[in-house]
């Protein structure tokens, strides 16, 4: 007996509606206390008014300030930040911040917050108003006789129609291609005579390979960008921005290793790279091959390279190996020996493009 | 005698006095020092000969060292072929000074990391362990303070070194160690220390003989005199203001990231929280009447 029921709740679902269910209205508005208690609504007033009137005294604090203090000479005052600095950010921050917070304040206490409900209009307007804007334009485009003076209509074709030629003319300031530049570095611009040193970044000095002991890092440069007229290159071409796009070519790692912990790799041409290392010193490009980032974060004790912009890691002794991150070929290595007086030299230029891939890297030959 | 006799019992009239305990413990302390300072063997004599020293630093090595270092410094390598503690044969005096000397040795435990830490020995157990190790074998000698030090150089030429040294290390430094030498991440969990701050000669050290990971800038790489002049460049840097109040660790844009959204957009969000919430009600009504 008890079974049956319980299939079936007590109030059954079967209480249908008579009719539809009425609209139930938004509820009854609910006061707030500055609506209904006029010495409430007086305070509140007075609140606004007092913060527009900090603001108002804000303003005039950052006026005092900026003809009070030196700007730059009292950087020390007020917990380092500078009294000028610290007066000037802070009065006219404050004078900004009071007008925010009484505009709002005033919103929220004093302005009507009634609930409205607006119903929604079809969008479409009425087929009189319709009617009404297609004969405006129609008379316009009559009266304007566009249709019957072709001589306008198509002269003003086709000056519009030749103002799209500028945009697309302009884009040819992206270029020029930059040709074989991408290719080559200024490593191969050494002569028998003098190949190219390679020096200390930021001191310029040469370096003797018996100076180098293992575990030593450097980052170096090309004697040619401070020294251009020992390799007979015009000092211009080694100046300002030239300086810039060589130095983002050329800069080099140098590191001394075990001789034992390098394993040659070959080059592009197929033959071996066991001869492009002095006593386990390896020099690699310090571009990072994904997108150019410089790297000379290095281990000394797995040699392995770091790139901090997206750790791409680099294996020196192992032909700049990938082991790990986005890059996706080895570092560049540059081939180096001794000049007769014992100073280390590229023997030529990088065999590969360094830096980041680019469209037209393996498609053509160097 | 009789005067003797006298404040003696003076004296005795205050042995039991409020203050009478306190002063003989202090008179107790004072005397056993002086004592101790008197009589006992000092061992920072320069009269100590090198090979003493070697013999004093061997037996701080046995007892605090060797149980990774090997007995003889040789090294000790784990069951899988990895190293357990480095060789110390030819490491020379100066990487024990900075090892020791900042704390990074003896290891609280072997990990990716050396940090620096709460220094263990004293300044003259530190040099006979240096003296010690390096007489294992070859490697750099601990620097005379002429070498980084600019007493003595005028000011003028102070601030040609930290412009050169500046050059220097931005080409070589920053790196791993940051702009401002305030260090940063390495693979592997391990870290470019901080070196602000840190002491001139340990600086010149570290240089010298590559702690853990780092390269080494040996007198070929990086030649003595631009050495002092990096070291000149970072204590300008300790010295210099730190214009417009906090540099948030100079650290660049990672920690200033973190105020900008934590703390910046925190105050918007919690003004739009104000603007949006509900304002206090009454449960009176307005009389409409009399509106």
């Amino acid at each position: 007996m008890s079974d049956a029921h319980d299939t079936h709740s007590p109030q059954g679902g079967e209480i249908v509606p008579t009719g539809p269910i009425a609209d139930p209205g938004l509820p009854d508005h609910q006061w707030r206390p500055t609506d209904v208690d006029p010495a409430k609504e007086k305070r509140a007033e007075r609140q606004v008014a007092i913060l527009f009137g900090l603001s108002a005294v804000s303003t005039v604090a950052f006026l005092v300030a900026y003809f009070t203090f030196d700007i730059g000479d009292n950087w020390d005052v007020i917990g380092g930040f500078g009294a000028s600095t610290m007066a000037l950010g802070l009065t006219l921050g404050l004078a900004l911040l009071f007008i925010g917070v009484g505009v709002i304040h005033w919103a929220r206490k004093l302005m009507a917050d009634h609930e409205i409900s607006e119903l929604r209009h079809p969008a479409r307007s009425s087929d009189d108003d319709r009617e009404v804007a297609v004969q405006a334009l129609t008379d316009g485009i009559n009266e304007s006789g566009i249709g019957r003076r072709p001589l306008i209509r198509n002269s003003l074709l086709g000056a519009v129609g030749l103002l799209g030629l500028p945009a697309i003319v302009m884009l040819r300031d992206l270029g020029p291609l930059p040709g074989k530049k991408l290719y080559h570095t200024i490593w191969g611009s050494g002569t028998k005579q003098a190949p190219m040193r390679i020096v200390r970044d930021g001191i310029w000095t040469p370096i003797l390979a018996s100076d180098l002991e293992i575990g030593d890092l450097v980052n170096c440069q090309p004697d040619a960008l401070h020294n251009p007229e020992r390799y007979g290159i015009d000092p211009s071409e080694v100046e300002g921005v030239n300086l810039q796009i060589h130095k983002s070519k050329a800069s080099l790692i140098l590191l001394r290793m075990n001789p034992g912990d390098i394993k040659p790799g070959k080059a592009a041409d197929g033959s071996s790279r066991a001869n492009w290392t002095v006593d386990g010193i390896v020099a690699y490009s310090k571009i990072c091959t994904h997108v150019g980032c410089p790297i000379s974060l290095n281990e000394r004790t797995t040699h392995h390279l770091l790139c901090p912009c997206h750790q791409s890691t680099f294996d020196l002794a192992d032909s700049g190996r990938v082991v790990f991150g986005p890059a996706g070929r080895p570092l560049p290595q540059l081939a180096i020996s001794v000049d007769d007086e014992g100073y280390l030299v590229a023997q030529h230029d990088f065999d590969e493009p360094v830096g980041p891939s680019f469209w037209e890297r393996d498609y053509y030959e160097r | 005698m009789r005067l003797l006799n006298r404040s003696a019992g003076r004296l005795s009239r205050h042995r039991r006095g409020p203050i009478a305990g306190l002063l003989v413990l202090v008179c107790g302390l004072l005397l056993t020092g002086g004592m101790y300072a008197a009589f006992a063997p000092a061992q920072a004599d320069s009269n100590q000969s090198q090979e003493e020293l070697v013999k004093e630093g061997r037996e701080l090595f046995l007892v605090g060292c060797a149980f990774c270092h090997g007995q003889n410094g040789e090294g000790v390598l784990t069951q899988g072929g990895s190293q357990y503690g480095p060789a110390l044969t030819d490491v020379g005096s100066a990487a024990v000074d900075f090892q020791v000397g900042t704390g990074r040795m003896p290891m609280a435990q072997p990990g990716a990391q050396a940090p620096r830490k709460e220094v263990v020995y004293t300044k003259d157990e530190i040099a006979a362990l240096s003296a010690y190790v390096g007489s294992l074998g070859t490697g750099p000698q601990i620097p005379d303070a002429e070498l980084y030090s600019t007493d003595g150089m005028s000011q003028k030429d102070v601030d040609e070194l930290v412009s050169r040294g500046g050059q220097i290390f931005l080409a070589n430094c920053t790196a791993c160690h940051n702009f401002e030498g305030s260090g940063g991440a390495m693979p592997r969990g391990g870290f470019a220390p901080k070196i602000r701050g840190v002491d001139s000669k340990h600086i010149y050290e570290a240089m010298l003989t590559g702690p853990q990971s780092m390269d080494t800038f040996s007198d070929g790489n990086i030649p003595p005199e631009d050495k002092k002049a990096v070291i000149a460049y970072l204590n300008e840097l300790n010295d210099a203001p730190s214009y417009s109040g906090f540099t948030l660790g100079s650290l660049g844009p990672v920690s200033e990231g973190i105020i900008a959204w934590v703390g910046g957009l925190g105050i918007l969000v919690g003004f739009a929280v104000w603007i949006a919430a509900h304002t206090t009600r009454s449960s009176k009504k307005k009389d409409e009447a009399a509106a």
